[in-house]
């Protein structure tokens, strides 16, 4: 589904990120995972075209992405940030159609759709008339997915999709999220520096440090075999209890 | 209703068949440009229009070169020095010479000088027998009180006390106060021009430049070479003012304007029924009993009030339309902005008096097509920079979600940047348009009409209220368009931008 071939990007006399070469797994959950600084979201933005390689290549579907697609194949992405970004100046039912909107899909199909999306990430249809301003942080961050979500792409990128919640709306919507990528069956990357969200929502495990990837692997993988004494560290560094994580 | 408003205001100045003749902002030069005026219409030969009060010397002068007046009094001392750039008074024969290469000629000398003189108070000449320049040196006890100009220039006291050997030390005295201060006894002699209108009304004596030291500033008409063969009997009704107005009859009408208030067109109708006569005596009470609500609400008020709104309007549509897509551009391409901003901001910076005299020449016309130009020059700065940085001030993460969602740039540009900007490029418009409504009031300088043109002749005699009566409209107006633009904010901000703190997180929907 995604491929990056020996990617790296520098800003100035700063390494962002080293050479990386990487193939997410379609269909299935990946967790970029590291402190602050260490390149998982210079990583992520390169997948949908928001940051450009100084060298190397990212793929989706095989297709190089460059200026010319970029625009058609971010409508395969579903993109959510922290908070949502959502434009104040629109409703959350106009952000979540914006786009189709602007490619002409029939209102009945647009108003089917919100239906269907404000049901799976259970919002009241009566939300989506409100300004982003005049939402709770939740609310924010589930109209968020719901446009991320509504050219229902194959792919779905989440940067720190949870981080500006409070710890009870975070866990609720932790579960919720968890539930929709399984019925879904969409291929996720999520971006956290939370070890036990990372392992609550993935398969796969991608620990970063520094603009280079450290180990890759399940929790298992990290925790028994780690792949240098950094892991061992970050992993204590966790707080939450691993065992609420394994189930 | 703007087209026609700026139709009219295009017509009022592109007549046929008709002499423009113009005139500078301040009392002598309105009366002599009312009086050739009248002289022209009495032949019936053509219509004529007196573009009065065009500025300063240098817009006059653009506009005679264009042909956008045909002629206008002025000074041969004036037309040397600063038109010519002649460093000693020439004769006639060379000044007709050097205007001729301009396709200008100069003619008619009225009959007086307005240039620097002394003078004295009637009564204390008398005792001291003084009627001359020289028989100052002869009393050394003279007080002397002159404006610090004068004390200071090359040509002004330094010169003229070596010329006549003077042993008085003046003191510097502000010219707004020279005539009570003499009135009063307190100075014996002061410098005056030799036309004030104050000589008349505080009785001074004018001595004579006996020595002939100060440069002739003889009053002339300067018109177009063409002039005479084109209206040969206005030409030749107008030679009958070489000659007609002494410096005391010149003075008199002066003071006809400027203390008693009366209109120019009346104080050159007077002249030119009796021009032997005597100044006629002026009525101190005509000017005193007018009100300022009587200034306000004149009958040119509503005039006024369109062509002031028309100007502004006319220049800032434009500079909208041109304003906009500018700061999309700076906002835009990191090499073009530091280009854009620094050309506008250049523009800003030009005096608004140059700018207009560069654009009669340029245009080849004075009126509101020029003044227009200006305005809207002087708009695109607060547009273009308020554009420019709302646009780029955008939150990063909400032009990346606009990117990251697929949509083209103009989409963005449409549906996402321009209404999340909007807010501050109405700011800049709404500078603009404040910012428009006073400066509009410098297109009287070129004739274009508004409330500058109250300000102007205001400024030019020493009127007040006339000042006032132009001052206060265009502020009042500057308010309200203040507050149209706070009202259009209601209808152009997208209503998710206008959300006070109260409204966050309210529960239910409307």
């Amino acid at each position: 589904m995604v491929t990056l071939e020996n990617v790296s990007k520098t800003y100035g006399q700063r390494i962002a990120l080293e050479p990386v070469t990487l193939e997410i797994v379609s269909g299935r959950t990946t967790a970029l995972i590291g402190p602050s600084g260490c390149g998982k979201s210079t990583l992520l933005r390169m997948i949908v075209g928001l940051v450009q390689p100084d060298m190397g290549c990212v793929r989706i579907d095989g297709e190089a992405l460059d200026s010319n697609n970029v625009e058609r194949l971010r409508h395969s992405i579903g993109y959510v940030i922290q908070d949502g970004g959502l434009f104040p100046h629109l409703t959350a039912g106009q952000n979540v159609a914006l786009l189709a909107r602007h490619l002409r899909s029939s209102e009945d199909r647009v108003q089917q759709r919100l239906r269907d999306l404000a049901a799976l990430v259970s919002i009241p249809s009566d939300a989506l008339t409100r300004y982003p301003q005049q939402l709770s942080g939740g609310q924010r961050q589930r109209v968020g997915l719901m446009r991320a979500l509504m050219m229902d792409p194959p792919l779905l990128l989440l940067d720190e999709p949870l981080g500006a919640l409070d710890p009870v709306t975070r866990y609720e919507l932790q579960e919720e999220l968890k539930a929709i990528f399984q019925k879904l069956g969409k291929t996720v990357v999520i971006v956290t520096h939370d070890m036990g969200e990372a392992a609550y929502f993935a398969d796969e495990i991608i620990m970063m440090r520094e603009g280079r990837i450290v180990q890759r692997g399940s929790l298992a993988d990290l925790t028994d075999r780690p792949a240098e004494p950094y892991v061992v560290q970050f992993m204590r560094a966790q707080r939450v209890p691993m065992k609420d994580a394994q189930t | 209703m703007i087209r026609v408003l700026l139709l009219c205001l295009v017509c009022s100045v592109c007549h046929a068949q008709n002499v423009n003749v113009g005139s500078k902002r301040f009392t002598e030069s309105y009366i002599l440009g009312e009086i050739l005026t009248q002289t022209i219409q009495r032949t019936g030969e053509a219509a004529a229009t007196h573009q009065q009060g065009l500025g300063n010397t240098a817009i006059v002068f653009s506009a005679l070169k264009s042909g956008s007046i045909d002629l206008y009094p002025d000074y041969t001392g004036t037309i040397a020095f600063e038109l010519l750039g002649f460093r000693t008074a020439p004769d006639l024969v060379t000044l007709r010479r050097a205007l001729a290469a301009h396709g200008l000629g100069i003619g008619i000398p009225l009959g007086f000088s307005n240039t620097y003189a002394l003078a004295m108070s009637e009564r204390r000449a008398r005792e001291l027998g003084i009627t001359r320049i020289s028989d100052v040196a002869r009393h050394a006890d003279l007080r002397l009180g002159v404006s610090q100009e004068f004390l200071n220039r090359k040509d002004g006291w330094p010169a003229v006390s070596r010329a006549y050997a003077l042993p008085q030390a003046p003191r510097g005295l502000d010219h707004g106060l020279a005539y009570e201060a003499l009135a009063a006894g307190q100075v014996d002699a002061i410098d005056v021009y030799s036309t004030d209108a104050k000589i008349v009304r505080y009785g001074v004596r004018v001595l004579e430049d006996d020595r002939r030291f100060f440069p002739p500033y003889d009053a002339v008409v300067l018109y177009r070479l063409d002039f005479p063969t084109r209206y040969p009997r206005s030409w030749a009704a107008m030679q009958a003012l070489t000659g007609a107005i002494s410096v005391s009859r010149m003075a008199g009408m002066n003071a006809q304007a400027e203390i008693d208030g009366q209109r120019f067109s009346e104080v050159a109708r007077t002249f030119l029924a009796a021009p032997g006569a005597d100044a006629a005596k002026s009525d101190p009470q005509a000017r005193s009993s007018r009100s300022f609500v009587s200034v306000l609400f004149g009958p040119d008020l509503a005039r006024l009030t369109l062509e002031h709104l028309a100007l502004v309007v006319a220049s800032l549509i434009p500079a909208i339309v041109v304003g906009i897509p500018l700061g999309i551009w700076a906002a835009r391409s990191r090499r073009a902005a530091p280009v854009i901003m620094g050309l506008v901001g250049v523009l800003q910076t030009v005096p608004a008096l140059a700018l207009l005299a560069f654009l009669i020449t340029l245009m080849g016309r004075i009126g509101p097509a020029p003044a227009i130009v200006a305005l809207f020059f002087y708009a695109l700065l607060p547009i273009v920079r308020n554009t420019a940085s709302g646009i780029a001030d955008l939150p990063a993460h909400l032009q990346e979600s606009a990117r990251a969602l697929g949509l083209p740039a103009y989409a963005r540009l449409r549906r996402i940047e321009l209404p999340l900007a909007s807010r501050s490029i109405l700011a800049g418009i709404k500078t603009s348009a404040v910012i428009g409504v006073g400066t509009a009031t410098i297109a009287a300088f070129i004739g274009a009409g508004g409330f500058g043109e109250r300000i102007v002749s205001g400024l030019a005699v020493n009127d007040t209220l006339m000042l006032l009566g132009g001052a206060v409209p265009a502020a009042v107006l500057a308010l309200a368009v203040q507050w149209g633009f706070d009202g259009m904010e209601r209808c152009l901000v997208p209503a998710g931008l206008r959300l006070g703190s109260r409204n966050v997180l309210r529960d239910s929907a409307e």
